[in-house]
């Protein structure tokens, strides 16, 4: 494996598909640039295909030769995955991505443009902004999931999980709503639920997928709503709400991806878990209440509250649902970490959070006296908790932020912890081969 | 303990610092740690992943500031020169003079050099402390070659730190497999493979001779024993680490190898206390070692010491023994006792061993009376607790088999091995029945009271 000559192999490959990567760049940059004077179909097509086999290569050479022990070696020593220049450089250049996506898309028409045999041949419709993004956020998925397969090779849970994610990303969220409108059906994601999905219960949505897709529209609305009101607190009360987190959700599903390797970045302090708790359950909160507002506004033919519920949908739609979810949840994945839209603002999250905590069968158990205090786990954490700090106690972790990725329990050199689903009954006793502190670390 | 009492701890190991955690709980005294090495507690075997990069330095540190504040333990960054017992004064390097009611010792310790010639060459070192981790940093950098001295567990985690830089290690090891004088000869065969897989060289059966420098004081090679010379730009010393107890050496305390201590952690001296890697028992149980240097046994050591210090006066009983490594990629959990190597017409044992060489676990039992003695795994997780209750129940190797499907803790999704060792156990005891039922871990947890709020080793 460390044969000097499969070494040179390896790293042979990697400059090619180093260099694949420029040359797809340059396309993609000629495409954005000229999107009327060239081929866009032509220069944009080549540049993605380009994109996807030269990072490939470099994924598969970087990752396959290393030892599934060294996978973490050099994270905080290198430029990209420890705040660097480079990881400011790609922050700025994702997050500019999402201004223009959702605010100036005209400037994105070249690649627009590129994607339309595709969008025609899976939608029967141009190809759209959105479009576009779903097509890359399926893209970034799959070759970053191919980066998570190799990274975590020797782990089962992680195998199915993140071929879980990319299955859900690829079936549920880019081809199964691009043939529902190849056959003139309503768009619609089936793994989104409200409150994520807010809009999925508010009265303009219900009443246009009922009235566009009939039967299909009306099993849709039903789909929803049996998810979001019986099928999670269900599903969460078995498997906490991992289910959902790192097994079904498209911003999980990326997170855990192409999010990987920016996992450590997570602050881990006291002060960040209090700004959580005081961000995500307020959106919560929003979202409920313009639900209902809505929903009251409705029923009574709009007499009752004109136009305030309109306002309070449009504010959340911008504030939280674009400028939070997008721009900074993903643009700011090399400087922030990759869960800080799941952590701070996600709703889904934080109903999962509350159902996880009060009521299921999941926690994550510490072996005994083992915790040599190491930190990897809580620095691998990409939500920020402090798992040494339970585990060096003996104590189980029940918290509910945990999306239940394991990768704590991955990278524990000594076998300290284990994701668990047992009885409800004593699930917070622990160990008694150590002492515990009385001191709570959420005080 | 009275408030007005001044605990003076050196040293903010695991040990220390655990004595001063249990300790508040149980009192408002004052507290205060020193220590030279770093100006707080952090994770000595995480020193390795700041090197390979897993970590800085901030993340290997368990406890933030305000943990220290709110709990009001006091900590002093300092290096303790003498202590006066008489007047219950130390003196220090850069502070003014501190008086004690109590003291506790928890010095640690250092490498052990066996005066090789060339062992003061630049490039030659021991990796205990965050000094040395911050020299070896400087000293490997950019280099090619390296070679560790010793086939024990720093030895393998510095060959493990080095070969994440690129650099080529060659381990000499005395023994005919890596780590011989601890693991059953087909552990330590598997884990020498493993090694061996990694692309590091071992010499095996030979010894470091002499160290050979270059004009400028830096190392250039080593010569083994058996005549070898191997090119390499740093030395790894690796032969094991002694109680750190220099400066206590003309003060008086009774000393062995290490500080002696009676089961209370009570010195020669009145109100003063030894725990953790520098602390020798003078009457260690039978069977026991009289020098304890694991991070399990410093908390355990600081736990009790605790107690003893607030009057609820017992002494240490250890309990069943357990300790956990990595080699590379395996991971290696022990319980109780499993000896290198025994009496066949005493002891018997069960082994598995994955045919891929990557896993193994061995049940360790007395033929006779069939109680179970220890437990040996590489690269599978048990729980901790049903292991200990096993052992401190005395459980035999047939009560453990009827309990065997309870004690996997792999991730979820792993394939399970216990029914092959369950196959090996009916063909070693073709007398034996199959249980009607396998137990659960959750039925069985209630079965132990695992859940009780006493700690069990106090």
């Amino acid at each position: 494996m460390y044969k000097a000559s499969t070494t040179q192999f390896y790293s042979y490959f990697k400059y090619i598909g180093f260099t694949l990567m420029a040359i797809s760049l340059l396309c993609l940059t000629v495409t954005l640039a000229g999107g009327n004077t060239i081929n866009a179909v032509v220069w944009g097509l080549s540049g993605i295909g380009l994109l996807t086999t030269g990072s490939l290569l470099v994924i598969v050479c970087s990752r396959l030769p290393k030892h599934v022990a060294h996978q973490n070696n050099g994270i905080w020593q290198k430029d990209a995955t420890a705040r660097g220049i480079s990881a400011w450089v790609l922050g700025i250049i994702l997050t500019s991505f999402y201004i223009l996506l959702y605010w100036f898309p005209d400037t994105l028409h070249g690649l627009i443009i590129a994607l339309e045999p595709l969008s025609q041949g899976l939608r029967h419709k141009p190809s759209d902004q959105w479009f576009l993004y779903g097509f890359f956020y399926t893209l970034a998925v799959m070759v970053m999931g191919v980066h998570a397969l190799l990274k975590y090779r020797n782990n089962p849970y992680h195998l199915i999980r993140t071929c879980s994610v990319i299955f859900f990303q690829l079936g549920f969220a880019f081809l199964l709503p691009g043939l529902l409108l190849a056959f003139n059906q309503p768009e619609f994601y089936f793994s989104y639920f409200w409150p994520l999905k807010y809009d999925y219960l508010f009265p303009g949505t219900v009443g246009y997928l009922i009235d566009n897709g009939q039967a299909l529209g009306v099993f849709m609305v039903f789909w929803g709503a049996v998810l979001t009101f019986l099928a999670t607190p269900v599903l969460t009360y078995f498997y906490g709400k991992r289910w959902y987190c790192s097994w079904v959700c498209g911003c999980g599903g990326l997170a855990e991806t192409a999010g990987d390797p920016y996992r450590q970045l997570s602050d881990k302090s006291k002060r960040a878990w209090q700004w959580e708790v005081a961000i995500i359950y307020p959106i919560l909160g929003f979202v409920i209440i313009t639900t209902l507002l809505l929903w009251i506004n409705s029923w009574s033919g709009g007499s009752l509250l004109g136009d305030l519920s309109g306002g309070f949908s449009k504010s959340y739609g911008f504030f939280i649902g674009s400028v939070f979810s997008g721009v900074v949840g993903v643009g700011f994945y090399p400087i922030l970490g990759n869960r800080v839209w799941c952590r701070f603002g996600c709703p889904m999250a934080a109903y999962l959070g509350l159902l996880q905590k009060h009521l299921s069968r999941f926690r994550i158990t510490t072996n005994g006296g083992q915790c040599i205090s190491c930190g990897n786990c809580s620095t691998y954490c990409e939500m920020g908790i402090d798992v040494r700090w339970y585990a060096q106690q003996g104590k189980p972790i029940i918290r509910s932020s945990c999306v239940g990725c394991g990768i704590c329990a991955h990278v524990c050199p000594r076998g300290v912890l284990k994701l668990e689903n047992g009885p409800v009954d004593g699930r917070y006793n622990g160990t008694t081969l150590i002492q515990r502190d009385s001191l709570n670390i959420l005080s | 303990m009275q408030h007005d009492k001044h605990v003076v701890v050196i040293g903010n190991g695991i040990a220390g610092i655990t004595l001063a955690q249990k300790l508040r709980a149980r009192s408002d005294c004052r507290i205060t740690v020193i220590s030279a090495e770093s100006p707080t507690h952090f994770s000595r075997p995480a020193l390795m992943y700041v090197y390979m990069g897993h970590m800085r330095y901030q993340d290997i540190i368990p406890y933030p500031d305000w943990y220290y504040k709110e709990q009001k333990i006091e900590q002093l960054h300092d290096y303790v020169e003498t202590i006066d017992f008489e007047t219950r004064t130390l003196k220090l390097q850069h502070s003014e003079p501190l008086t004690y009611d109590q003291l506790v010792l928890a010095t640690g310790s250092s490498a052990v050099y066996y005066n090789w010639p060339g062992m003061q060459l630049k490039g030659v070192q021991g990796l205990i402390t965050l000094q040395d981790l911050e020299l070896m940093q400087q000293q490997t950098n950019g280099i090619k070659q390296a070679v560790i001295v010793g086939g024990g567990l720093i030895g393998i985690e510095m060959a493990e730190m080095l070969q994440s830089k690129g650099i080529q290690v060659t381990m000499l090891v005395r023994e005919k497999q890596y780590w011989q004088s601890n693991l059953p000869e087909k552990e330590a065969g598997l884990v020498t493979q493993h090694i061996l897989a990694c692309g590091i060289e071992l010499k095996l059966q030979d010894e470091l001779a002499e160290i050979l420098g270059d004009e400028t004081g830096t190392v250039k090679a080593v010569k083994s024993k058996n005549g070898e010379m191997i090119p390499c730009q740093f030395v790894g010393i690796a032969t094991g680490v002694k109680p750190t107890i220099e400066f206590l050496k003309t003060s008086g305390i009774e000393l062995g190898k290490g500080i002696l201590v009676n089961n209370f952690f009570e010195t020669s001296i009145k109100d003063v206390y030894a725990i953790g890697d520098c602390a020798q028992f003078k009457e260690p149980a039978p069977g026991e070692p009289a020098l304890e240097q694991l991070w399990y046994t410093g908390r355990q050591h600081g736990e009790v010491l605790a107690a003893v210090l607030t009057g609820d006066r017992k002494p240490y009983i250890r309990g069943p023994w357990f300790n956990s490594a990595k080699f590379l990629n395996i991971e290696y959990q022990t319980y109780g006792f499993v000896p290198h190597t025994w009496d066949e017409q005493r002891y018997s044992s069960l082994y598995w061993e994955h045919p891929a060489k990557s896993k193994a676990m061995r049940f360790f039992y007395e033929r006779e009376s069939g109680n179970l003695k220890g437990v040996n795994l590489l690269g599978i997780r048990f729980r901790h607790d049903l292991c200990h209750y096993w052992l401190k129940e005395n459980y035999t190797i047939h009560q453990v088999m009827e309990q065997l499907s309870a004690v996997n803790f792999d991730s979820e999704f792993f394939q399970r091995y216990e029914p092959e060792l369950l196959t090996q156990y009916y063909l070693q005891h073709p007398d034996r029945q199959a249980p009607a039922k396998q137990q659960g871990w959750w039925k069985l947890r209630q079965h132990f009271s695992l859940f009780s709020e006493t700690p069990d080793n106090c």
